[in-house]
């Protein structure tokens, strides 16, 4: 491990120091530009801490595998770009309805398809929330630098400890090959949050018991609840169901339990919006490029400011209109045809002007392309 | 009349043994049809577990999807019932997470060998000290009948309405060729032999795989003719030979007939255990 000071480290190893310090002691992956670094630098560190790194035969099984360990009781994770997202997604669902915490990062690159391995794009933001089959309710964070990697990845474990539930980390090409000088994190620094484990005797333990924070104890296998995990839809038990009443019960869990808690999930950064008239909002290594284009307008004299979503699911309507109530225009930069905008079309008053600012070319947005587009806007 | 008094007392044990290893609160009964070979299977490995004396919580059970999937919602033991095909994967991540656990992985000719067929030749090839228990039935049950890679050629499914032109796998030979280092086959109706070969593979450190003939006769049995579940079980008696009578008969005599008991055995590394040189190697260091 890096020790913990000023250190310039490449984004896919920022992932690995992060999800360790976390503690996330098993990884298993496949290959895939641009996430192999991840792979990498687990397979040289985990060993070192008692860690298991296995490269498994493709990415269906590899979340397989991570699932199998998180039931076993360890802190698990994946990592991986586009066609191995898509092949992952069955089993991403499994985690969801099993309640099993797990992490998968996605270092995105463009597609449909095997697309473009080397470039950027922020393509598969709506995949990340709505990529399994089915109805659940989905945590995705997104980091912006190489530092942020570092905090994002531990914030995604502790989430997905907290809530029993897989979290994503959308990071992107130019992240996850980028080396940023950056501070590592001290012991202590940062909260680490440990799912809570079942405490009651075996025979009174139900595994998906509803509770008032809406995440149920968890058990670990071979520590004497042999409980099942089974992907039908199940009753508090864990017995597969077919009851109207228990499906529903089973499926306002997976969501309640999101939803009910989004503003401890919810994390925005917020800059220049107190006088904003015009707001820029983004997210991932977007938001770089729109920080440079709000402070060169606003040395301009142009009252523009950014609302930087960290967390991109579940989205945070509530803040987003709050931050942006003064604007009447908004400005959404993304690496792909538009994506994240419907949302913030969806929450906004219909007065508001929403513009859509797109580049999939592969190439990332320049500052002077947003300033372009804060121009036209104006 | 001392000899059937006998009898029924060490039938009467042996099923009090496999009721010692229900699910507490599960309701049965099982998905399964009436003469379905998986309860045998079942209470031949249960009675295997019983006999090597590991407890309830050491063993993990995992399967994916199809009739013989359900097997470890009814049994006491961890269970992980996920998705089609993947049972083996899910498996390695318990077993590389735990590996003092006995980790069996409960599957059949579909799951494991159509969807699941490539997580199967590397769970082999790895050599990870998991149990695969692979029932074979030749045919998709729960589904109704359609064909699966075991499915003989010519044998008529839903999917092969007049008679499957594809070729069948051979599952014992295709895991010894990955790398498995324990390799049997028994049938539903040779069952202490069942019982025996499954507690081998149990006890064997090292990927194993028991390949069960079975019998559907609710769907390959009515497509095929080949009757009720007592014929297709007296069936597997007739066309069975053992590997060791095997070896004084001719092709001639071999011919239509298949092998069972243990076809392979070695003692290759297993995959956690050298995993664990890396660690031990390694912990520590900066």
């Amino acid at each position: 491990m890096v020790d913990t000071q000023r250190t310039l480290l490449l984004g896919n190893l920022a992932a690995v120091e992060g999800a360790i310090y976390a503690g996330m002691r098993f990884y298993a992956g496949y290959p895939i530009t641009p996430s192999t670094e991840v792979a990498e630098g687990c397979s040289r560190e985990l060993p070192k801490i008692g860690g298991r790194f296995i490269q498994m035969e493709d990415e269906i099984s590899s979340i397989g595998a991570v699932v199998g360990a998180s039931v076993s009781g360890m802190k698990a994770m994946t990592a991986t770009s586009g066609p191995g997202f898509s092949l992952m997604q069955e089993n991403i669902g499994y985690a969801y309805i099993t309640e099993t915490p797990c992490v998968v990062i996605n270092v995105q690159r463009g597609g449909p398809s095997t697309g473009l391995p080397t470039k950027v794009s922020q393509s598969d933001t709506m995949q990340a929330r709505w990529g399994p089959h089915g109805d659940y309710t989905a945590i995705v964070v997104a980091p912006s630098t190489v530092g942020d990697t570092v905090t994002e990845t531990i914030r995604a474990f502790n989430l997905s400890e907290r809530f029993r539930t897989p979290v994503v980390i959308l990071m992107d090409e130019i992240i996850g090959h980028q080396r940023e000088l950056i501070s590592l994190p001290k012991p202590g620094e940062h909260q680490v949050i440990n799912r809570v484990k079942a405490t009651v005797p075996p025979e009174e333990f139900q595994p998906f018991r509803l509770t008032a924070n809406g995440v149920s104890p968890m058990a670990a296998y071979g520590e004497g609840y042999r409980t099942i995990s089974t992907g039908l839809t199940h009753d508090p038990m864990g017995f597969t169901t077919n009851e109207p009443k228990e499906i529903k019960v089973k499926l306002d869990k997976l969501r309640n339990k999101i939803m009910d808690f989004r503003s401890e999930i919810t994390k925005l950064r917020v800059e220049m919006m107190d006088d904003a008239e015009i707001a820029f909002v983004s997210y991932g290594s977007v938001s770089r490029a729109v920080l440079l284009a709000v402070a060169l307008a606003r040395s301009a004299g142009v009252k523009v400011g950014l609302v930087q979503l960290y967390t991109v699911w579940p989205f945070p309507d509530n803040k987003l209109r709050d931050y942006c109530q003064k604007c009447q225009k908004i400005i959404v930069p993304e690496l792909n045809m538009g994506q994240i905008v419907h949302e913030i079309r969806r929450v906004m008053p219909p007065d508001t002007e929403i513009h859509s600012l797109q580049r999939y070319d592969g190439e990332i947005l320049t500052p002077m392309q947003i300033l372009e587009k804060l121009e036209e806007v104006m | 009349m001392a000899t059937v008094e006998k009898t029924k007392s060490v039938e009467k044990q042996k099923s009090d043994v496999v009721l010692n290893y229900f699910r507490p609160r599960k309701k049965l009964p099982s998905v399964w049809c009436a003469g379905c070979g998986n309860g045998i299977v079942m209470s031949a490995l249960i009675r295997a577990i019983d006999k090597l004396g590991y407890s309830k919580d050491e063993v993990a059970m995992v399967s994916g999807i199809g009739c013989t999937s359900r097997m470890p919602i009814y049994l006491d033991f961890s269970a992980l019932h996920t998705t089609h095909g993947r049972a083996l994967a899910f498996a390695t991540g318990i077993k590389f997470a735990k590996p003092h656990m006995k980790v069996i992985v409960i599957t059949g000719d579909g799951d494991c060998l159509a969807i699941g067929g490539n997580h199967f030749i590397h769970a082999c090839r790895r050599n990870i000290d998991i149990t695969a228990i692979l029932i074979n039935n030749h045919i998709y049950g729960m589904t109704g009948g359609q064909g699966s890679p075991t499915t003989p050629s010519g044998s008529i499914s839903t999917t092969t309405p007049y008679g499957n032109v594809e070729k069948n796998f051979d599952p014992c030979k295709l895991a010894e060729a990955a790398g498995a280092s324990f390799v049997a086959r028994g049938t539903v109706y040779h069952t202490p032999q069942l019982e025996k070969a499954i507690t081998k593979a149990l006890d064997h450190n090292g990927f194993s795989l028991v390949e069960v003939i079975s019998n559907c006769h609710t769907y390959y049995g009515r497509l095929n003719r080949r009757g009720d579940a007592v014929s297709m079980l007296n069936a597997f008696k007739e066309n069975s030979v053992t590997t060791a009578k095997a070896k004084k008969l001719s092709p001639e005599e071999m011919e239509g007939k298949f092998l069972i008991g243990t076809l392979h055995e070695d003692d290759r590394t297993e995959f956690c255990d050298e995993y664990q040189k890396v660690v031990d190697a390694h912990m520590g260091e900066k």
